[in-house]
């Protein structure tokens, strides 16, 4: 490897970042050590739906990349390091169109130029779409042409293998990794001259989330504990309304509200009546006892944080953690109409029809806002270590606008990948091979595997899985107080004990899932910790961070990235400015909206607050208006009537999202496309 | 229950069991003997597949109460779009996500569902199979478009509504291995089946990826090619995502034909 110009890089993680660095490596002429739990194609990249933002500006609208950055640092609370979400709002456009050439059967317009549609509270059409699965299409476009230099030799894929850790050096510089064949729990150190993580989100760290069942954020949890520094981990966005399940969290779009659908629980928990046989008198409608105005249309961190609270405080549907969304008072034909495809989606998954039986849900975890800390350039604090997409924490503050999550992810892999090429060429080789690092590394790995295997103690590993996720999501997703976090923290620190008690359930060792199970669990303990200590730290709300009894925006204190670097004991807590060079971080009024008059509050008004509500994207002040042929537009719309969600940076503006609604209704069905729900 | 607009509400499991047998089927490892444990969870509603193996999983004891080993499946989005949990339930194969407990007794009329590993692949325990093989199909039918770099280039060619709607669909193709499982002509891996066919077909359409239309049907004339298809259908009615899999073989199969009998003029 030495004699030669041809660098070796190794990418963790096979979605849509990974795939991007891997893409570019490729191209470069370099080899890549792809490695990947699953195959890539499978990845957790499927899952986002609704589209990919860039601003493209192909409607006539004055829309421009400075306007998408504007929206996103807006979005994000001012937490976000300003530079980066800069070069990524600018690079976005071109990863459109890159994503166009390479076959992205994209929405498109009666000319057959792509098509571009208002996500949400936005105020231009500045997102791509294809049918209602954007990142599925994406991924498999990226996986396409990694196949491609796969056939050419250039990628080698180790599908089924989990990295375990690092191979640093004596001077703590990242010389390759260790991980696991999940058939054969075979171990192998890989060489590399650098590593770039792209593993995504932690969401099984809370049990169960809208995440695939391999996001445990294992991985940068290891890197985490080899003295990579995270940063921003208490921020997880939990969307407000998703399908409760057995085995996972599925999202159920808000368009239901806007629709007319009313949220309640039944007045007594313990009422084992079905939904339709409780009388009128025998429901709480909380949302609408609580928020006269606006009812069960307020805004989505609203509507979340007080179905939480009501589950939390035991009044959920049968004590459980959900509540009622009803449609059944709406005509059948009304909700096929304007709700088809996601009503066949709760079918799928539930099994009850929804236009008869009222839906069960309840807010679930989402998305990680924090991550591995990076710099500019995507680099970590370890020479050498990488990170791009959900897994670094480098572009979305403290809250993910929807349809961002995709453009950040392709643009942290195409950062990443060029950035580690520099770092190689210039980084002095060692002789790291000969000199046993990564052999003493590998077992090292291996004696923590043995001990596991060996040990007992009755201790059983799903079931703290299990208590780990109902303590994080009941005390440290929506609404969080300082005493039940340091509760949690104890607890976690109770898990971390009774884990050294485990007993591996499986004697037979091939292709077992316990034991890479287990080292998941022990390092989502660890990553839990962080969110935990990072929640309790962060006196203020900002964001998807809410405290009760801090309930406004620090920003003397806390407009601040929190760092974590582990030790033996405790994360290491501090704190590092953010670069809020570009665009001064506004004051915002959260004057809330006027109550309107009940009569007027029509059909049409309700819905139109859901879907904003629903977008997460806040439409700001002074923002350059749309003209569009039948957009009417009143000028005292921009600074008039919006309702403020009071701490989250969501703004709703009834009026501009009127056309939001039919656009995308139109546009999806023109794709064939079946769900609307952002991601 | 009929509705103004002729929607039929669903049957629903008026009379659940108390517990539900779980039939799984067991195999240590790859090529040793397969065989059949039986589990027992006590019902719930809104169960799916999933859910009970992660029950199962907890405490792995059969129903004779013998201590046994955890069975080993693979899973991975849960929402029917990363085709990973694929597995043949109570016959059929089918993702194991969007499987549910209620639906599936409704249909047998027991409380029993027994869950095998696809046929068609490799068993590498228990309920995991592998299926490389179909990722290597998609490398021997060129599925993708030859780019001539990741460099910014504006955008791609213009396409028509009617154009991007049936690339899409076939664009949804998971690669769960449905198609394959349920194909009577595929065994042994003696044909590239409807997946690599269809894919061959999303890229045949596009209008720079028609550029490698020969290297495509290529991949598609060999022992292992199109002309195995004994046109069961089979394939159209068990994919997950609808995708029109007969018409791909169809249409992808015509354009071989013309291909063979006046490629040569084009050379």
């Amino acid at each position: 490897m030495a004699t030669s110009n041809r660098l070796k890089i190794a990418v963790v993680g096979g979605g849509l970042a990974g795939l991007a660095a891997t893409l570019k490596i490729a191209e470069a002429g370099h080899d890549v050590d792809l490695l990947s739990v699953v195959p890539v194609k499978r990845s957790h990249s499927v899952c986002a739906q609704g589209g990919i933002n860039g601003a493209v500006n192909t409607k006539g609208e004055g829309d421009s990349p400075f306007k998408h950055f504007d929206d996103t640092v807006y979005g994000g609370d001012f937490l976000a390091n300003q530079p980066p979400v800069q070069k990524m709002c600018e690079m976005a456009p071109d990863i459109i169109y890159l994503f166009d050439r390479m076959g992205v059967p994209f929405s498109r317009t009666k000319e057959g130029l792509l098509d571009f549609r208002r996500f949400g509270g936005t105020l231009h059409h500045r997102t791509a779409f294809a049918g209602a699965s954007t990142g599925q299409q994406l991924l498999y476009a990226l996986d396409e042409q990694v196949r491609r230099f796969e056939s050419e030799g250039k990628v080698d894929k180790y599908e089924g293998w989990e990295m375990l850790s690092l191979v640093l050096d004596d001077h703590q510089v990242c010389r390759g990794l260790i991980a696991m064949n999940l058939q054969t729990l075979e171990l192998k150190a890989f060489n590399a001259d650098a590593v770039i993580m792209a593993t995504g989100g932690p969401g099984l760290i809370f049990g169960k989330s809208t995440n695939s069942m391999v996001c445990t954020g294992s991985a940068v949890s290891a890197c985490y504990q080899q003295g990579a520094k995270y940063a921003n981990g208490e921020f997880i966005q939990v969307h407000p309304t998703s399908i409760p399940g057995e085995d996972k969290l599925r999202l159920m779009s808000e368009s239901a509200r806007g629709e007319g659908g009313r949220v309640w629980v039944p007045r007594n928990p313990k009422d084992t009546r079905t939904a339709k046989d409780i009388p009128e008198a025998d429901r709480r409608y909380f949302l609408e006892e609580k928020y006269p105005a606006y009812g069960n249309l307020v805004p989505r961190d609203i509507a979340t944080r007080e179905i939480f609270q009501v589950c939390i405080e035991g009044h959920g549907v049968n004590g459980e953690n959900q509540v009622y969304l009803d449609l059944t008072h709406i005509p059948a034909e009304t909700l096929d109409r304007k709700l088809g495809a996601i009503l066949e989606i709760y079918e799928m998954f539930v099994g009850d029809d929804p236009r008869h039986v009222p839906m069960r849900i309840f807010p679930g975890v989402h998305y990680s806002m924090g991550g591995l800390w990076v710099d500019f350039d995507q680099k970590t604090n370890i020479p050498g270590l990488f990170a791009a997409g959900e897994c670094d924490y480098s572009i979305h503050g403290a809250n993910r606008l929807g349809a961002n999550s995709l453009v950040s992810c392709v643009y942290g892999g195409f950062v990443a990948a060029p950035s580690a090429i520099d770092y190689a060429k210039n980084v002095e080789r060692g002789n790291s091979e000969s000199n046993g690092i990564h052999e003493s590394e590998l077992k090292k790995q291996q004696q923590i595997n043995l001990d596991l295997i060996s040990q007992s103690g009755g201790e059983n590993q799903y079931k703290l899985h299990d208590e780990m996720g109902k303590w994080m999501t009941d005390n440290v997703t929506v609404v969080r107080y300082n005493d039940r976090l340091k509760a949690t923290d104890e607890k976690l620190l109770e898990l971390q004990d009774r884990f050294k008690r485990i007993s591996i359930n499986d004697s037979n060792l091939w292709a077992t899932q316990a034991v890479p199970h287990a080292r998941q669990l022990k390092n989502m303990l660890e990553l839990a910790r962080v969110i935990t200590l990072g929640a309790l730290a962060r006196d203020e709300s900002r964001g998807a961070h809410y405290k009760p009894d801090f309930p406004d925006r620090n920003d003397e204190k806390f407009m601040k990235t929190t760092i974590d670097e582990w030790s033996s004991e405790s994360p290491i807590l501090s704190y590092e400015a953010v670069d809020f060079g570009l665009i001064e971080p506004r004051k915002r009024d959260y004057s809330k909206g006027t109550k309107k008059e009940e009569g007027k509050q029509s059909t049409e008004t309700l819905e139109i607050a859901s879907q904003a509500a629903a977008s997460g994207l806040p439409v700001k002040d002074g923002a350059e208006q749309i003209s569009e042929a039948g957009y009417d537009q009143k000028p005292e719309n921009l600074s008039g009537a919006k309702i403020w969600s009071q701490k989250k940076g969501e703004l709703i503006d009834p009026e501009t999202e009127a056309e939001t609604r039919a656009e995308q209704g139109k546009d999806i069905d023109a794709a064939g496309g079946k769900q609307t729900d952002e991601r | 229950m009929s509705e103004t607009n002729g929607h039929q509400e669903k049957k629903r499991l008026t009379n659940p069991p108390k517990t539900i047998e779980f039939r799984v089927s067991r195999r240590e490892k790859l090529g040793a003997a397969q065989y059949t444990e039986t589990f027992e969870i006590p019902y719930r509603k809104s169960l799916n597949v999933i859910s009970a193996l992660i029950e199962i999983r907890k405490n792995p004891v059969t129903k004779e109460g013998k201590q046994t080993t955890p069975p080993v499946w693979s899973m991975s989005c849960l929402e029917q779009v990363c085709g990973t949990c694929t597995m043949v339930i109570n016959g059929r194969v089918r993702q194991s996500c969007s499987a549910l407990i209620d639906d599936l007794l409704l249909a047998s009329g027991g409380n029993k569902i027994t869950l095998e590993p696809m046929s068609k692949f490799p068993n590498v325990r228990d309920l995991q199979v592998d299926r490389t093989k179909m990722f290597d199909h998609l490398k021997q039918v060129h599925a993708w478009v030859e780019l001539d770099g990741t460099h910014s280039l504006g955008p791609g060619p213009t396409m028509t509504q009617e154009v991007q709607q049936e690339r899409y669909a076939y664009s949804r193709c998971m690669t769960c291995g449905c198609c394959l499982e349920a194909c009577p002509q595929y065994h042994d891996d003696n044909y590239i089946g409807p997946q690599a066919i269809a894919q061959a077909k999303l890229f045949n359409m596009h209008p720079t990826g028609k550029a490698d239309i020969d290297a495509r049907l290529e991949g598609l004339v060999g022992d292992d090619g199109i002309t195995n298809c004994g046109n069961a259908q089979n394939c159209v009615q068990v994919c997950p995502m609808s995708i029109p899999l007969t018409r791909a073989i169809y249409e992808t199969n015509r354009d071989v034909t013309i291909n063979a009998l006046f490629g040569w003029l084009r050379k």
